[in-house]
């Protein structure tokens, strides 16, 4: 191993190939339409990378992909979404170093730090990956009616969900907004961490390799400000996770009410460490409740 | 253009292929280049919202299903008089494209507006029937009342070079499109380029086609792909524009197959201003068969009026 470094070393001049930034819609990796893109800083101010600068049309694509990936996502059985979610995880796992480094440069923690990130971000798939086939069983059931009905109600998944990813947990925020709305079957366009973007797109890069079905997720990077008011507004999109709207959440939630958008307001500052429950799973359900009548 | 093509009168296949065959070449990577640099022209604000309304009167609504039944060619029509049921200041489409037998269906949906009734005839999709069954084909739906004819070529016949029995049979369609009480229906003819040769047979099936008599060439049945790429549609459009420097008839184009997102509409709308000028931007000489492009239209004039991006749910799937 040390001799092939050595070897690799002594060639003269070798350039290094810098990776591209882009975008994650449909299952492809596209640079914005615009073609624009937008210099990424670490805390410290050096320079480490340019991330692909998201336009509205970009944000319109997203929603066209979710949008198509919907019914299929939905329609598989929510052990198979609970597979491919682990699957997620396992592919984290293996590129737990490459996670680590990008929290590291994006936060400017130190190393373990950043491991512990990453190990929480894995285990938070596991968490909704089982949580996928049990939802129904929770807030679901029998209802008790007074006459010879039977009656359940079932959750099932409100739509194309847009999420603002937390600016500032660049890898295990987005993992804990993301992970709750596509479990039950919701499809997403996220709008990454606008100061850290990378961690977002590796993770896209980890999403395209674990069985995810294209369009279930769909990232873009970028100034939220460019992009969020076409997505809170848009017909097409069904519920808003504001969770790192930040300022312009108002905002986004008048627009959203003109279109009859569901919306999930940014709480008081969220602990990303906690396990957490069903909190973000609820918002994104609707409720369909079926009578059938009994006897004869 | 050559003279002998410009002012044949029913000559022979000799004369017919030495005639086609010295059309000149179309150069492929120079339509490539050509469609490439006008597809990146942009169509903003005001301009897309006329452009819109304009690609909407060009569309041809077009069912053509085995499963087709007569309730969806009344909600097809429905849609082609009012497409947008919230916005009533969109124009109605130029027509109605179904099957002939379908044809009554969509003449009573229609009467009285200025929607024309298009009907496929002579065999479509594969045109592989005797010429006496496609002409009965086409003489029903005339009589039932369609307005336009969309005839498809022999290709079989045209691959092997026998560009008299196309051309016959073009015109043998075409006389029984006429009408004793009135304007006989408008005859396109499909030369369903993904079937054909390259470019240069597109252009040689596009002056053959207009020589028999075609008030329009149109690209494809929608039913085998490559369907309406931008550069045979580029180039049937220079095919048009020389036939009228060299005859004076203008026929028009319609591109069919495809065309499936407002862009696309868009890009072909430059593609005619470009190659064949102001004059063919009109129903009457352009037209976009198609029908998913209907929705995306109207949902694009959506954002542009409401300012909001709208989505499939709100517009009725045909």
């Amino acid at each position: 191993m040390s001799d092939h470094t050595t070897a690799q070393d002594a060639v003269p001049g070798r350039l290094p190939v810098p990776k591209t930034y882009k975008l994650y819609v449909g299952g492809a990796f596209p640079r914005s339409e615009s073609g624009r893109s937008i210099p990424v800083t670490a805390p410290d101010g050096r320079h480490l990378a340019h991330a692909a600068l998201a336009s509205r049309k970009d944000a319109r694509d997203a929603v066209v992909a979710a949008r198509a990936a919907f019914a299929p996502w939905a329609a598989r059985t929510a052990f198979n979404r609970g597979q491919i979610l682990y699957r997620i995880a396992e592919m984290m796992e293996g590129r737990r170093d490459h996670f680590a480094g990008a929290v590291v440069d994006a936060l400017g923690v130190p190393r373990p730090r950043a491991e512990e990130a990453v190990d929480a971000a894995v285990d938070r798939w596991i968490h909704y990956a089982g949580w996928t086939d049990k939802v129904a069983q929770v807030l679901g059931g029998a209802n008790p009616v007074s006459g010879p009905f039977d009656n359940a109600s079932a959750p099932e998944p409100t739509g194309v969900v847009a999420v603002f990813a937390p600016q500032d947990a660049p890898l295990l925020g987005l993992v804990s907004v993301l992970a709750p709305v596509i479990a039950t079957g919701n499809t997403a366009v996220v709008v990454a961490s606008e100061s850290a973007p990378l961690p977002a797109v590796v993770l896209a890069e980890a999403l395209a390799t674990s069985d995810l079905p294209s369009g279930v997720v769909n990232i873009l990077t970028g100034r939220t400000a460019d992009v969020a008011p076409a997505l809170a507004a848009h017909e097409d999109v069904d519920a808003l996770d504001l969770t790192g709207a930040g300022a312009l959440a108002a905002d986004l939630e008048r627009a959203a009410a003109t279109t009859l958008t569901r919306v999930l307001r940014p709480g008081p500052r969220p602990d990303w460490w906690a396990l957490p429950g069903l909190g973000r799973i609820t918002p994104f359900l609707e409720t369909k409740t079926v009578w059938q009548s009994v006897g004869r | 253009m050559p003279d002998t093509v410009a002012t044949w009168t029913a000559p022979g296949n000799a004369v017919l292929r030495a005639s086609l065959d010295a059309l000149p070449g179309v150069d492929e990577a120079g339509v490539h280049a050509r469609v490439a640099a006008l597809a990146t022209r942009s169509v903003k604000t005001s301009a897309k919202a006329r452009a819109i309304d304009l690609a909407v009167r060009m569309v041809d609504l077009t069912t053509l299903e085995g499963a087709d039944t007569p309730g969806k060619v009344r909600a097809l029509a429905a849609k082609a008089l009012r497409p947008d049921a919230s916005a009533p200041d969109v124009p109605p489409v130029a027509a109605v494209c179904v099957y002939p037998d379908l044809v009554p269906v969509a003449v009573r949906a229609l009467r009285g507006s200025t929607v024309g009734v298009a009907s496929v005839a002579t065999s479509f999709p594969a045109g592989r029937a005797p010429l006496e069954a496609r002409l009965a084909d086409t003489r029903a739906a005339v009589a039932s009342g369609a307005t336009e004819i969309d005839m498809v070529i022999d290709r079989g016949a045209f691959l092997t070079g026998d560009y008299r029995k196309v051309y016959d049979e073009i015109v043998a369609v075409r006389e029984v499109c006429a009408r004793s009480d009135g304007e006989p229906a408008h005859l396109k003819v499909i030369l369903e380029t993904g079937e054909l040769a390259g470019h240069d047979d597109v252009r040689r099936a596009s002056w053959l086609a207009m020589h028999a008599g075609a008030d329009f060439i149109k690209t494809s049945t929608g039913k085998v792909s490559p369907a309406a790429t931008p550069d045979v549609t580029l180039v049937m459009l220079q095919a048009v524009r020389d036939f009228r420097a060299a005859t004076g008839r203008q026929v028009g184009v319609k591109p069919a197959g495809g065309i499936r997102t407002t862009k696309d509409a868009l890009r072909n709308l430059v593609l005619v201003e470009e190659t064949v000028g102001a004059d063919w931007l009109d129903p009457r000489f352009f037209r976009l068969g198609a029908s998913s492009l209907l929705n995306d239209l109207l949902m694009q004039r959506a954002k542009l009026t409401t300012g909001t991006y709208s989505g499939p749910d709100h517009y009725s799937a045909d």
